[in-house]
Formats: structure tokens, C-alpha cells, sequence
């Protein structure tokens, strides 16, 4: 006898897993978090030294680092900049979406050494005397945009502005003169202001590259990957469409080899591949080049549950057993198949995250994540699936698994 | 009743030729020795030092206008390629990093000769992380080795997580051998690829070893011949599977490789030679390795017995 109850579940289920990514499909897939590779972009190590051979570089100076690259980076007011201190003595900055993309690299890939230096050029202080963050942009008395100064030794200020009062003191980064105020009077506080400025956001941004460069470290590029907005923009374009034509033909694939339960193994992986998507977005990992390929292996695997449960299934039917204690039994015996197998596939995934880098380290997390996933919709949500579909006794009969009737053993 | 006859009902015999598979797997071993040795690795700016840059053009152009570009702007090319399905992208490697005044410079030169709308890809590595770079692969899958052992050990036994991590090694090492015997150029995303093999191989040798294990429990060994009649016919029950799983895991990497663009394609056919090797080794190599260690022990138990 039909159980049309258990059908009508079975219907309910899929309708609104496919409503679900129909309606908001679009939208998780819109707020995915694009990594430069697919949206253009660039990505610097540096290695970082002190200024000073004799010293060693600390964790300090390389948090210091980072702050100060960060502010150099607000300058250019890019979104979601990602600067991480790597080891010992790197740092990683990653800017994706920037359009000026020699802008950006100038500024940050500026070594950035503040200099005071005399009518002569003799070097009188150094940014390692200008106080953390001492340097802002302000409006002196009149309303005019400034930066003031603050230095970490008032009494070393004050001696310098004692001996040169009358004359120019030039205040260069690098080897370019920024501006060359004249010292009016002997400064007692530790605390000078450079005039000339055209409107308060360019006191700013001298502030900001002044507190940057007021850093006692040397940064050298060691590696460096930078992405057309264009390529990156055909990257995802081909990597999108290359996975929806694999997809595709996978879907068919199992339709037509395993039928029925292929028909489920289809439903559950756009619940897949939907999932996947929105943990991706909740986690805000990034998406990159190779987060597609491990996206679409992770298509390859959730089928490979599929495919290892079914077969046993097969097996069962095969072996005499009725509809519902071969998929019992299928299901149950493939479990711990797929365990192991995933298990070891994650370990694989794990060592990759602890010691790949960037891009690698997003392949595996996509990875780990569509293997956690897979195991949800793929096992879990096909044998919810598969249970109702073979209870509601619609489909008693060895074609819809698959399976020839003379293959059928006596029990 | 016998409790093997069972057993005994298989299509085909994977056993008997073993000796067979072991001498075709160690020609191309020695093969990928000598490759290795004499013709090395065509090792990508990932690997060693140097700036590759990737120009997308826009439409079809000549290699040594390209050229003469970049010698304009005072920069000594390595080589230049074109790549793309279009054909319209160039592909510039310097042996010496280039400096990003230099990239600038070069930048400007190539809008001036092919309009705005082109765009540009950069990589450049210095030849310390790309040391790093390197030890740190073999690293990894050395270190995800030992730990899939003690994975297996404990869920299995000795005997099959040393098989397994044999074919995982003979596998990594035959892509590897492909790539040096063609030249293919090896860069960091291909590493991304070899570490997907190592999960994917050790997944097609559980899948086997797993029902060889779930078979042995119902078997009672008399016989060289009962583990032979066990393992072909675990293998017989699983090769559905075996090929269904390569089949659709082989389509999407296929998509990838000829639809997915550019810089994933060396990843992806690292991946696709990996899973063909992967499979095979899996019936052909992982299962015979166990076999012929469970018969040794066998014959040991039997002369001790």
C-alpha cells in the first residue's frame, strides 16, 4: 500500500529546501567574502628588521609594525585590509578591491624614515624621537590646518630648537623634504607644529605616514602577488561557471546511475552547496581560487558518501533483503566507511591549514568545512530522504535502485 | 558449511597478477628518478626567485612585441609566453625579482601599447620563502603521513596503514614524476594539489581496506589462497564504488582544468593524475602490498604452528 503521507513529507522537505535557495540563494551568494585573487588585488610579505643592526627585533616592534602599516593603510581608506604579524619578523598585509593599486603600494611599501635634518643635511632627530602616535593633524589658532609634533624627550627638542632657533629645520621621509618650517623659539615642551598644510585631510595623512614612519623598523618586500581587477573578476567568472558544468554533470550522472536514491543524492547536494556557502559567509572566510577547487572537491566528496551508502544499498537489495532492511543495513554499514574516510581526509586538511599560507590556508578550510558539511547533507539528509522515499512504498521495485531483478539472490 | 564459500565467488582476480602492477609502479619510479635527476622540476617564481608577471590583453598579440615592451623599459625577460583560452594573455617570468617601480614602470608601458583596459597580475618570491615554501610541503605531508598511520593503526591495523601510506607515497611521488617527465611547471598551488591527493588517496584505500576488514570478520583464514579469494572479492564488491567515485571527483576536476581559467590549471591536473593514480594504487597496489605481508605472516604463523 501507498503511505501518501510520507510522500507528501518527502515533497514538503525538498520544496523547501529549494525554495529556501531560490529565495536567498542569490544573497548568500552575493555576501561572499571575495579574496584578491577573484576580485583584484594585492598581497605583500615583509620581512621586517630593526633600523639599528645591533638591536633584535621583538614581538613588540612587529606589533608596532602592524599598527603603524595599519594606519598607513587607513590613509588610503581601503576596506577590510588584513595585516598580520607572520612569525618572527614578517608581516603580511592583504588588500583586496583596491583600484589605485600603485597608489597603495607606494605608501605602504614606503620604508618611511623620518628625518630632521639641519640646513646641512645633518640629521638632527629621527622618528624613533617622535612620541607613539605623536604626530596629528589640527587647526592652529588662526583655523589653519597643521600637524603638531610631540616628541618622547622634550629636553632633546628643546636643545636641537635652542641651538638652530633662526634657522630652517627641514623634515624629510626618506629622502624627500616634506617642509622646512624655521624654529621661531626655543620649544621647552617637546611639542612643534609644521604649517602649510592645504586643507585638514592632508594633515592628516601626513600625521598618519609621520606616526608610520616615526617606526624604528625596516621593512623589505620579500613576496609579492598582485591581481587585476579584470583578471581577478574572469577568475571567478570561469571558476563559478567551470563548477556549475562539473556540478551538472555529476547531478546527471547519479539520476541516471542509481535512480532513485540519485534523485536524493541531487536534493541534498544544493542543500550542499547552499550550506557550505552560507557557513562561509558566516565564518567570513574568504573565498579564493583555490576555495572554489576545494568548494567543488567537497562536491566530489559528498557524492562519494552518497555513492559508497547506495552502493552497499545495492548490495543488499541484491543479496535478497527487502526495500526498507537493505537500506537499513546499507546505511548503517557505509557509516563508519565514511567516517574513516573523511577523518583521514581531514587530517590531511588540518596539517595543510597548520602549515600552508595564505591561499593554501583557505583550501583547507574549505575543505574541513565541506567535509563537516557533507556529513550533515549528505549522510544525515539523504537517509532522512531516503527513509521517507522507500516507507512510502511508491518505489518497490528493483529499477528505481538501480538493480536488474536476476541479480536478486534468494535469501 | 564452509565458511569461505562465500569468498570464492569473484569476477576477477586482481591478486594473481600482483607481481605484475609492483614492476610497472617501480619502472616509473625509476623513471621519475632518473627525470628527477637529470631534468628536475620546472620549478615555477613560487620556487624560486624571481617576478612573474600575467597580462591580460585582450586580444591576440605577438611574443616579441611583448618583448621588445618590457626590453624598452630597461627590464632583462626571462621568457614570454601567451596563455589564456583566448590566446590573449602574456605571461612575462624574470629571473630577478623586479622591483614595483620597475612593475610600475612596466605597467605604464603596456597601457601604453595596449590601451587602459588591460590587466595585470604580478608574483614575485624571494628565494628564502620559497625554500620555506617548499620544506614546508614536504613537511606537511610527511607529518599528515605519520598521523593517517596512527589514524589507521588504531582503527585498523599496522599492516594496512603501512600499505596505505606506501601507495600515498608512490602515488605523490608518480604526479611528481609526470610533472618533471612532461615539464610542467610546478608552482604553489600545485602543492595545494599533492596534499588533496594524500587525503584522497588514503580515502580510496580505507574504502577497500574497510571491507576487507568487515569481510575478515566473518572468514577463517586456512589458506594462502582464502586471503587471495577474500581480497578479490572485497575488491570486487567495492569497484563500483572505486570507479563511481573517480569517475564523478575526475568530471568535476575536468570542469575545473578546462573551464576554471588560468592559475588553478596545474593545481587541477596535478589533481586529475593524482586521482587516476590514486584509484589505481588503491586496488592495484595498496590491497596486493597487504595481501603479500598478510601470506608472509601467515606462512610465518603456519611454520611456528
Amino acid at each position: 500500500m501507498i503511505k501518501w503521507s510520507r510522500i507528501v513529507t518527502l515533497l514538503i522537505i525538498t520544496a523547501v529546501i529549494f525554495g529556501t535557495v531560490a529565495m536567498t540563494g542569490k544573497k548568500v551568494a552575493m555576501n561572499t567574502t571575495l579574496g584578491l585573487d577573484l576580485r583584484g588585488g594585492f598581497e605583500i610579505l615583509y620581512e621586517v628588521a630593526p633600523l639599528d643592526p645591533k638591536q633584535k627585533a621583538t614581538k613588540q616592534t612587529l606589533q608596532d609594525a602592524v599598527h603603524a602599516l595599519e594606519s598607513r593603510v587607513n590613509v588610503l581608506g581601503v576596506s577590510e585590509p588584513e595585516i598580520q604579524a607572520e612569525g618572527e619578523n614578517r608581516i603580511r598585509v592583504r588588500l583586496a578591491g583596491v583600484t589605485d593599486q600603485q597608489k597603495a603600494r607606494d605608501l605602504i611599501g614606503k620604508p618611511a624614515k623620518l628625518t630632521f635634518r639641519d640646513a646641512q643635511g645633518k640629521i638632527l632627530m629621527d622618528g624613533g624621537d617622535l612620541a607613539e602616535n605623536g604626530a596629528q593633524g589640527a587647526f592652529d589658532q588662526y583655523q589653519r590646518p597643521i600637524v603638531s609634533l610631540k616628541f618622547k624627550d622634550p629636553k632633546k627638542f628643546a636643545d636641537v630648537t635652542q641651538k638652530y632657533i633662526g634657522k630652517p629645520m627641514a623634515i624629510y621621509l626618506d629622502q624627500e623634504l616634506i617642509t622646512a618650517p624655521t624654529i621661531q623659539s626655543v620649544i621647552p615642551n617637546g611639542v612643534a607644529q609644521i604649517d602649510g598644510q592645504k586643507s585638514i585631510e592632508e594633515a592628516k595623512n601626513l600625521a598618519a605616514i609621520l606616526n608610520a614612519g616615526a617606526l624604528p623598523v625596516q621593512m623589505k618586500e620579500v613576496f609579492s602577488t598582485s591581481v587585476g581587477a579584470k583578471l581577478g573578476q574572469e577568475a571567478l567568472h570561469s571558476g563559478v561557471e567551470a563548477g556549475l558544468i562539473g556540478t551538472a554533470i555529476v547531478l546527471v550522472f547519479m539520476m541516471v546511475y542509481y535512480r532513485m536514491p540519485g534523485v536524493i543524492a541531487c536534493i541534498t547536494l544544493v542543500a550542499y552547496i547552499y550550506l557550505l556557502m552560507l557557513m562561509q559567509n558566516l565564518m567570513h572566510a574568504t573565498l579564493t581560487l583555490p576555495g572554489i577547487a576545494a568548494f567543488i572537491l567537497g562536491i566530489g566528496m559528498a557524492v562519494d558518501a552518497n555513492i559508497i551508502m547506495y552502493e552497499r544499498i545495492k548490495e543488499e537489495l541484491r543479496s535478497g533483503k527487502s526495500y526498507l532492511s537493505a537500506m537499513r543495513a546499507g546505511s548503517k554499514r557505509s557509516l563508519s566507511t565514511i567516517l574513516d574516510a573523511n577523518v583521514t581526509s581531514i587530517i590531511g586538511a588540518i596539517v595543510l591549514f597548520w602549515f600552508g599560507s595564505s591561499s593554501i590556508r583557505g583550501f583547507a578550510i574549505t575543505l574541513i568545512l565541506s567535509i563537516l558539511v557533507s556529513l550533515v547533507t549528505a549522510v544525515a539528509g539523504s537517509r532522512l530522504l531516503l527513509n521517507l522515499a522507500v516507507r512510502s512504498n511508491l518505489f518497490n521495485k528493483p529499477g528505481y535502485y538501480g538493480v536488474k531483478e536476476r541479480d536478486i539472490r534468494e535469501l | 558449511m564452509n565458511y569461505n564459500q562465500k569468498f570464492d565467488e569473484y569476477k576477477l582476480d586482481f591478486v594473481k597478477h600482483r607481481k605484475k602492477y609492483f614492476i610497472v609502479s617501480l619502472v616509473l619510479i625509476v623513471a621519475g628518478i632518473i627525470s628527477l635527476l637529470t631534468m628536475g622540476l620546472n620549478l615555477g617564481v613560487d620556487f624560486k626567485s624571481g617576478t612573474r608577471v600575467q597580462v591580460q590583453i585582450g586580444k591576440t598579440f605577438q611574443e616579441d612585441e611583448v618583448k621588445q615592451i618590457v626590453e624598452k623599459t630597461g627590464l632583462k625577460t626571462g621568457s614570454v609566453t601567451t596563455a589564456g583560452d583566448k590566446k590573449d594573455m602574456a605571461v612575462i617570468q624574470f629571473a630577478e625579482p623586479i622591483h614595483k617601480d620597475e612593475f610600475a614602470k612596466l605597467t605604464k608601458a603596456v597601457q601604453d601599447k595596449y590601451g587602459k583596459n588591460i590587466s595585470l597580475q604580478e608574483s614575485t618570491v624571494n628565494p628564502i620563502i620559497s625554500r620555506e615554501l617548499a620544506r614546508s610541503a614536504v613537511y606537511s605531508i610527511l607529518i599528515a603521513s605519520v598521523f593517517i598511520v596512527l589514524y589507521i593503526t588504531i582503527r585498523f591495523e599496522f599492516r594496512f596503514a603501512f600499505s596505505s601510506i606506501l601507495a600515498l607515497l608512490h602515488n605523490v611521488f608518480l604526479v611528481i614524476t609526470i610533472f618533471s617527465l612532461f615539464q610542467i611547471e610546478v608552482d604553489l598551488p600545485f602543492i595545494a594539489g599533492i596534499l588533496t591527493i594524500v587525503g584522497y588517496s588514503i580515502h580510496d584505500n580505507i574504502i577497500i581496506f574497510d571491507r576487507i576488514r568487515d569481510n575478515l570478520k566473518h572468514a577463517k583464514l586456512k589458506s594462502t589462497q582464502d586471503i587471495e579469494d577474500l581480497v578479490n572479492y572485497s575488491i570486487g564488491q567495492t569497484l563500483a564504488r572505486s570507479i563511481n567515485t573517480v569517475l564523478t571527483v575526475v568530471i568535476c576536476a575536468l570542469a575545473l582544468y578546462i573551464f576554471g581559467g588560468e592559475s588553478i590549471r596545474n593545481f587541477m591536473l596535478a589533481l586529475i593524475i593524482g586521482l587516476i593514480f590514486g584509484a589505481y594504487s588503491s586496488i592495484f597496489i595498496a590491497s596486493q602490498i597487504w595481501v603479500s605481508w598478510r601470506e608472509r605472516d601467515f606462512k610465518k604463523q603456519k611454520k611456528v604452528a
